[in-house]
């Protein structure tokens, strides 16, 4: 029932994500210790003499498996940041919201020192 | 502060291919780097983090030592990852690699293991509606073919009920699940259980780890009966894809770490008659 899909797919949905992960730091992705583990696996288990490889069906499950963890991460942070990132409002803003304005007051409230 | 690590990163690109002690030639800059160089150095007794060329260590201050290749490297991938702030949130394998290393409920191995299989009399796809009629048709399509795999999978007897009270497993099926379980060392039982109490289900954990779904498919059977309200009913993105994709990731990152913990890779050259 594991609908996995093709390995293709798989492998350029890991690109993806790692050149998402080194966009934001600078680094070349091609540069990273996973992308070269991800290549090395990737590349020998595409030959096998066995018609149906549980090898090969087992490591392209754990590929979708980190597939849908860095995609999964992306996302969750990309919500958090969208809807409840934002912190609370500063005194400014709650006033403006109903349409009020704090005073200006140049030579400071009289309680503050 | 920016520009001169990434001068250095960029020019020094032939520094990656030197030996790790080349890697020393970016100065500290405080505290807290802001992009810090990862490398993993293979030893013999387990996988090494080195974040900034000091060894990464866990909560409790133990070395942080891992027995696979592969999952040094994905954590070593989440730390580089983190930019200006350390989200630990987003970092589920190293958390789990933490757990496994600290133990800090200093639980032992059968004490995880009926932790499980307890999971099981409230386990999620045996627990039926009566009403409405589409739902119960839903979750007969869709999680009776899961349970009758498993049932044949272990051979054991797992019903599902409608009543308050779950479904009355067996002691065969416990016993037989328990046995199943043991034959997992004791890094995969902490990544089971964290499976199964994210999905709060052992079934569809079991599925997980025998490659039988995938993590989307695991997700989207436990949380059958909101996807049926959000079908109904409509889909509020800063609640439920919220939810949805923290448990994709959790449940990811669980199966990932069992798998990993569990696995033997040899790999075998055929010689070429001719």
């Amino acid at each position: 029932m594991a609908a996995l899909g093709s390995p293709l797919r798989t492998w350029r949905g890991l690109l993806r994500e790692l050149r998402y992960l080194n966009a934001a730091t600078g680094r070349p992705y091609r540069d990273t210790a996973a992308y070269r583990y991800l290549v090395k696996a990737f590349r020998a288990h595409r030959v096998t003499s066995e018609k149906l490889c549980r090898a090969q069906h087992e490591l392209h499950f754990q590929a979708a498996t980190y597939l849908c963890l860095l995609r999964s991460i992306r996302e969750h942070v990309a919500l958090h940041q969208e809807f409840h990132g934002k912190g609370e409002r500063s005194v400014e803003e709650s006033a403006g919201l109903v349409g009020l304005q704090l005073p200006q007051q140049p030579g400071g409230k009289g309680w503050e020192p | 502060m920016w520009k001169s690590c990434l001068r250095l990163r960029d020019g020094g690109r032939r520094l990656l291919n030197r030996p790790r002690s080349g890697l020393t030639a970016s100065e500290g800059l405080g505290p807290k780097p802001p992009i810090p160089i990862r490398a993993y150095v293979p030893p013999a007794g387990g996988f090494e983090i080195s974040l900034d060329h000091r060894k990464l260590r866990t909560p409790q201050g133990k070395l942080f030592t891992v027995p696979s290749e592969a999952l040094a490297i994905a954590v070593a991938t989440e730390w580089d990852s983190q930019q200006d702030t350390i989200k630990m949130y987003t970092m589920h394998l190293t958390t789990l690699c933490n757990t496994s290393l600290d133990n800090p409920t200093q639980r032992e191995k059968d004490q995880l293991i009926r932790a499980a299989v307890k999971f099981l009399d409230t386990d999620t796809v045996c627990y039926r509606v009566e009403e409405p009629e589409t739902l119960v048709e839903l979750q007969r399509n869709e999680w009776d073919p899961v349970i009758s795999w498993a049932e044949r999978r272990y051979g054991v007897e797992i019903g599902s009920s409608t009543s308050i009270t779950g479904p009355s497993i067996p002691a065969q099926t416990r016993e037989v699940l328990v046995s199943h379980l043991a034959s997992y060392n004791m890094w995969a039982l902490q990544g089971i259980e964290f499976v199964v109490t994210q999905l709060k289900s052992l079934v569809l954990t079991l599925g997980l780890m025998d490659l039988h779904l995938t993590v989307e498919q695991a997700v989207l059977l436990s949380r059958l009966e909101e996807e049926y309200q959000i079908q109904k009913w409509g889909n509020i993105e800063w609640a439920h894809d919220y939810e949805l994709q923290e448990l994709r990731a959790r449940t990811a990152a669980g199966t990932l770490f069992v798998h990993l913990c569990s696995e033997s890779t040899a790999i075998k050259h055929k010689l070429l008659q001719g």
